[in-house]
């Protein structure tokens, strides 16, 4: 469903993205994990078509996302990071909106806004506008965004960042499920998730893949069998200082 | 969804966030407030005792000036300052189909306010027998300084995600775009450069072809000219969006 090939980009000399590769299939739910800045949120945004690569391909559901972007946006559904909204607009008025940049009109975009409302317990807050809302509200409005189009394709950039406990449960729960009939990415740093929804993990470091797998085979790494041994292990923390040569374009 | 789908939704969505926060009527009382006060107090209207506009109309380069960058500065800024713009240009449309839905929506804000000025033309048709095609004249170009205008703002706010810096640039570039051919400006240039050059400098300001539409001539230049500043400021405007993704 969505295959990626060679992705590399640059800003100015530094590369962000060094030559990642992956493909993810129907059924899978796929975790990227890795340190802040590691570049998570870059690819998500090369796949989900808001930064063009530098150089790689990426395909979605066949289409190039490169030559043919309008039908390969049209398959997924993304969460940005922080979870952006029209500071001024209500919930219902932003989640009609974007339904019907997605192209659902009349009783159809009803239904979808409908679904989407329940699906992320949107209800109370339905004619508040955006910038009243609590971080909790405010993301699942965004993420309400994402699935209002019942898209086959789920890109999540740290889905669960900034709601409490029990909406985190909630949204780890929603992931799976819909995993189950989609092709679901997302990005975290809370390595508990990882293994409560996820069916294949990468592991992302200054813009390398350094592992991949399932989250078991990830753990047998560990003498002790735990993710979060095997994420120090190979992953550098950013305090330390590393050799910046090798992130420099020839 | 067609390209025209598409830019009718987000024309539709940038129009009604005028109207839900104060932006709007704030905007809307000072438009009409200035151009009152320019067109009867400044420009003498009454003491002129001509059934004409041109004490409404030749306010307008510089009234615009300042208000037209005002309503214009938060279109991509704003995009960008909430992040919303990541949202947008990830849903199926293209960059200019969100350049010109929000344009659009700008300037259909721009001609209502243009529109409620509409009492003057009344008060203009009470007291005297005005040609009203030449006020119809006057109406067009002033829409169409509007324009040229706003698409300047469009580019600017698309350069920054500070509505201050996008609002003062943008001030700048059209001041550029009067004094250019301002004729205390022109005069000056024509005693260092010859006639040609000031010409060439001069075909470059909104107030030569602005002139135009004020003495009642619909010039198909005068036009083109405002339709290319248009053109030509949004093109920029998109090659600017483009490369701040390109990294």
């Amino acid at each position: 469903m969505i295959k990626v090939e060679h992705l590399v980009k640059a800003f100015g000399p530094k590369l962000a993205v060094n030559d990642v590769s992956f493909s993810v299939e129907r059924g899978e739910v796929l975790g990227f994990l890795g340190p802040n800045g590691a570049g998570k949120s870059t690819t998500m945004r090369m796949v989900t078509g808001y930064y063009p690569p530098t150089s790689g391909r990426i395909t979605v559901g066949g289409h190039d996302m490169v030559e043919n972007p309008i039908a390969a946006k049209r398959l997924i559904g993304y969460l940005p990071e922080n979870a952006p909204g029209y500071a001024d607009m209500t919930v219902n008025g932003f989640l009609n909106f974007c339904a019907e940049l997605r192209g659902l009109q009349g009783d159809a975009r009803k239904r979808a806004v409908h679904r989407a409302v329940e699906l992320c317990f949107l209800e109370n807050v339905l004619y508040q506008s955006i910038d009243t809302l609590s971080k909790g509200y405010k993301h699942r409005t965004c993420l309400a965004q994402s699935l209002i189009h019942d898209p086959d394709v789920l890109i999540l950039d740290e889905p669960t960042d900034g709601l409490d406990p029990n909406q985190k449960h909630e949204v780890r729960g929603l992931i799976k499920r819909l995993g189950e009939s989609k092709v679901v990415i997302f990005s975290t740093h809370i390595l508990e998730e990882v293994e409560a929804a996820c069916s294949r993990v990468i592991i992302i470091d200054r813009g390398h893949i350094v592992a991949s797998g399932t989250p078991a085979e990830l753990k047998a790494r560990s003498p002790e069998g735990k993710l979060d041994e095997v994420f120090r292990a190979i992953t550098l923390p950013d305090t330390v200082k590393h050799d910046v040569s090798h992130e420099v374009h020839a | 969804m067609n390209a025209w789908a598409a830019i009718r939704t987000i024309m539709k969505r940038e129009l009604a966030g005028y109207f839900t926060s104060p932006i709007a009527y704030v905007f809307l009382v000072i438009f009409l407030l200035l151009t009152g006060f320019f067109t009867f107090t400044i420009g003498n209207f009454f003491e002129r005792g001509e059934a004409s506009l041109v004490s409404f109309f030749t306010w307008h380069p510089w009234l615009y000036l300042f208000l037209v960058p005002a309503a214009g500065m938060r279109l991509w800024s704003e995009e960008r300052r909430l992040g919303t713009m990541e949202l947008l240009l990830t849903m199926p449309v293209t960059t200019w189909q969100a350049i010109i839905g929000k344009f659009l929506a700008s300037w259909l804000f721009l001609a209502l306010a243009l529109a409620l000025t509409f009492p003057v033309a009344i008060t203009v048709n009470y007291f005297g027998d005005p040609d009203n095609g030449v006020i119809f004249a006057g109406y067009v170009g002033s829409l169409m300084l509007a324009g040229a205008y706003l698409a300047v703002s469009c580019m600017t706010s698309a350069l920054t995600r500070n509505q201050v810096i996008s609002f003062i640039l943008s001030v700048m570039i059209c001041l550029f775009l009067i004094l250019a051919g301002y004729s205390p400006v022109t005069d000056l240039l024509s005693q260092y450069a010859s006639p040609v050059v000031v010409e060439i400098v001069a075909a470059f300001s909104v107030m030569t072809h602005f002139e135009g539409f004020q003495r009642g001539v619909l010039d198909t230049r005068d036009v083109v000219f405002f339709a290319s500043v248009i053109g030509f400021m949004l093109f920029v405007t998109g090659v600017i969006i483009r490369n701040q993704r390109a990294g």
